[in-house]
């Protein structure tokens, strides 16, 4: 047996030995999701030592240094957890924006202090996190951003606002971009990091289209942050807020497939055969949506192997986000009238509509499709102009 | 299965675009379209397809050939597409090869040979109308002595005239609408009851309407088993399919890139007209969809390499995918050549006409599209 295929029958032994049937079947609601944190309240027993069980192993971050909350492991072998994980339905033991967005910037511009204290606890999930970038007029041209910390010697006063900042009313600490100064516009952005109880923050929820509020104004009044929070160099952070904006959109195309088919239309049979244009346009839908499985599968590889260009996660987000919302559209066409319903019980509080509208964000947050055709344009296809 | 290509298969890339480019770029097709050619290729450039090895790759080693899978022959057939290189490559080397694993020895001794020396030209006969539907094949084999009798009519023959034999797919038992009781037969070009009528199409390649009127042929002329030729069948059919679809990756790449350099040196109104967000995003766009045609084409090679259980679908998929990204890219190489695009002067339109021919054979995207919403159930 291969090295590769021993850790596969280990992480399968120890997931089927480990991972409660509760967490083994899929998650009906965001409620069934589990972000950690110092106010989260969990589910169920099962969801609460899911996650502590995992977070022992290292297996909240399987990839990461065992110094730093992870369980060390190879690409290849956490490739495998993951199919392992799947294969059992297993939910996700801990879902964070401190695993998939700080903690990259962490590992490639954080001092060895930072990375031990803040990965552990973010492998932990003891600390939840939220990201400030964007501003009320600082949205696509995010570097015009205003929100600023003046030099106080060991100290910064930050002040200023930040909108959309997902979560900041359920989140512990945030990763924020700073102004610290105000006569270089790319080069005069800190990237700091700071407590969500620290005096002067407070956040108002933003009422979406979908009903739900992931999102908040967050207001800064005379926050002090200390000197040894700043994650790379003073006035360097836009170099980590575009790394961590390249890892963002590198992770909505993580979803390669296995060689297996999704199509939403196998549930629909009966009705598609009276609906032969509808069924047409899932048809292509399901050629769009594999197509777009394999490249991901393909941007990985050349990604794990340097052969990717740099600017080309801007392709996969725009990509994927507008699949998704196609996605959603069949299915709301699908439901018909009973996609409709908004509180009901028998449609679950309106999940298919909620879900729906929820995708109309996909093409905003993170950078719009149009700032993405932008990018790829003038990074990968060298066209001329500004 | 890396969706990525080994220092092999680079190596092979490289090879086969040098060669298309040096020896049979588009000025190749226009030459032997402009003399009226009547096979639609030069069967020079053939023997050297073979020199080079192409033709072999798809043959297995224990035969002579290269043993090397679809991957392989999807490098040659974008190098193919890129260039409008006209050849017998995709019907020979990639659809007929495949269909003759599936024969006995004394077959494939007989024509294998032939296709390693650039010789031989092997086309299909699959089709019965316009458009692409094998399970609706109608043609029909009866026996007769020690063999078959063949009778039927076939359309869309890539390069029929210029074959030396013929793959003909006809009905041993069953109905149209069956994919039971179908046999493939390997048919002589000389045959007494074949006749042909050769028509040039729009990207100037040649294509026959065959006509089967009791054509005898002996019972060693059956290629797999007889009633059960629709494993055979699909077997060349998704060599055919997942090849097509390679070549259209390399035909809309090359209008893609032609057209990106055409927005970088052309001026209105004292810019570049590649400066306009307009033409970026359209550009982006296109160039996002030829990207996942190469994503899907690939696994789908990978997948029938492996004989995957769903490669099948995947391949579906590609001729669909690869269809329409394709599509996309040459017309919107003509739109953003403006006038230029419309002339013969300028490449482009012969990307297009080309894309209109590869998008029919095989099936089409819509055909295929279908393929995948019934693999999936509905």
């Amino acid at each position: 047996m291969s090295d590769l295929e021993t850790f596969r029958a280990e992480a399968r032994a120890w997931l089927e030995e480990n991972c409660p049937a509760e967490m083994r079947t899929p998650a009906r609601s965001d409620d069934d999701v589990c972000w950690g944190g110092r106010n989260f309240v969990f589910q169920s027993e099962a969801q609460k030592q899911w996650m502590d069980r995992c977070a022992a192993k290292g297996y909240t971050v399987p990839d990461w240094p065992k110094a730093y909350g992870g369980a060390g492991l190879s690409a290849a072998e956490t490739k495998v957890l993951r199919q392992e994980m799947a294969r059992l339905g297993c939910r996700s033991p801990l879902n964070s924006f401190g695993i998939w967005m700080l903690g990259p910037a962490l590992l490639k511009f954080g001092t060895e202090e930072q990375k031990v204290h803040y990965l552990n606890q973010i492998a932990r999930g003891e600390i939840r996190w939220c990201q400030g970038y964007s501003e009320p007029g600082s949205g696509s041209d995010l570097v015009s951003m205003q929100t600023f910390g003046e030099d106080k010697g060991d100290h910064w006063v930050v002040n200023g606002q930040k909108i959309w900042t997902s979560y900041a009313d359920k989140a512990d600490w945030i990763f924020c971009l700073v102004r610290t100064d105000k006569t270089n516009k790319y080069q005069g952005i800190s990237f700091l990091l700071f407590d969500m109880t620290t005096p002067g923050v407070t956040t108002k929820p933003i009422l979406l289209i979908s009903g739900s509020s992931p999102f908040c104004e967050t207001f800064f009044d005379n926050v002090v942050v200390p000197k040894d929070q700043i994650v790379g160099e003073l006035n360097r952070g836009w170099d980590v807020a575009k790394y961590l904006l390249g890892h963002e959109r590198e992770m909505i195309s993580g979803m390669g497939g296995d060689g297996g088919t999704s199509a939403i239309g196998g549930a629909f049979k009966e009705m598609l055969g009276e609906e032969p244009v509808l069924r047409a346009q899932m048809a292509l839908f399901d050629v769009d949506n594999l197509a777009f499985r394999a490249h991901g599968e393909r941007f990985m590889d050349e990604w794990k192997t340097g052969k990717a260009h740099p600017a080309y996660s801007n392709l996969m987000k725009y990509a994927g986000t507008e699949l998704n919302k196609r996605r959603h559209e069949l299915v709301m066409a699908l439901g018909g009238s009973e996609a409709l319903e908004w509180d009901s019980e028998r449609t679950r509080g309106g999940a298919k509509p909620r879900a729906w509208l929820r995708t109309k964000a996909n093409s905003i947050e993170g950078g719009t499709s149009e700032v993405m055709l932008n990018v790829v344009a003038k990074r990968i296809l060298e066209m001329p102009g500004a | 299965m890396a969706m990525i290509l080994n220092d092999d298969q680079v190596m092979l890339r490289d090879s086969a675009r040098d060669f298309m480019t040096s020896e049979a770029p588009v000025s190749h097709m226009r030459k032997y379209r402009d003399m009226g050619c009547k096979d639609g290729f030069a069967h020079g450039l053939w023997k050297q397809f073979a020199e080079m090895g192409f033709t072999g790759i798809l043959i297995p080693e224990a035969d002579g050939g290269m043993g090397m899978g679809h991957v392989e022959a999807g490098i040659v057939l974008e190098e193919i597409g890129r260039n409008l290189t006209p050849s017998p490559f995709l019907t020979t080397a990639v659809a007929a090869v495949e269909a003759l694993k599936a024969a006995d020895k004394a077959m494939r001794d007989r024509w294998y040979p032939g296709i390693l020396a650039g010789d031989a030209v092997i086309s299909v006969a699959i089709d019965e109308a316009a458009k692409h539907r094998p399970e609706k094949i109608n043609a029909r084999a009866e026996r007769s002595g020690n063999g078959f009798k063949i009778s039927g009519a076939k359309q869309f023959v890539v390069q029929g005239a210029s074959a030396d034999m013929i793959i003909v797919a006809a009905r041993t038992a069953g109905a149209a609408g069956e994919t039971d009781g179908l046999t493939l037969f390997a048919v002589d070009k000389d045959s007494a009851g074949l006749s042909m009528d050769s028509a040039r199409l729009v990207d100037s390649s040649m294509a026959a309407q065959v006509k089967l009127d009791g054509v005898e042929v002996t019972a060693d002329a059956v290629i797999g088993d007889v009633d059960g030729g629709w494993s055979v069948l699909t077997r060349l059919l998704d060599a055919g399919r997942v090849g097509a679809a390679a070549e259209m990756v390399g035909v809309g790449s090359g209008a893609m890139d032609m057209t990106f350099g055409y927005l970088k040196q052309r001026k209105q109104f004292d810019r570049l007209i590649g400066e306009f967000q307009a033409l970026q995003h359209r550009a982006a766009h296109l160039y996002g969809e030829m990207e996942a045609a190469r994503s899907i084409t690939l696994k789908a090679q990978n997948m029938l390499d492996e004989g995957h259980k769903h490669a099948e679908q995947y391949v579906a998929a590609a001729k669909a995918k690869a269809g329409l990204a394709c599509n996309l890219a040459v017309r919107e190489g003509v739109q953003m050549h403006g006038g230029m695009g419309m002339t013969d002067e300028y490449d482009i339109g012969l990307y297009m006409k080309r894309d209109r021919s590869l998008n029919e054979f095989f099936g089409d995207a819509w055909y295929h599209a279908d393929r995948v919403a019934q693999m999936n159930g509905y």
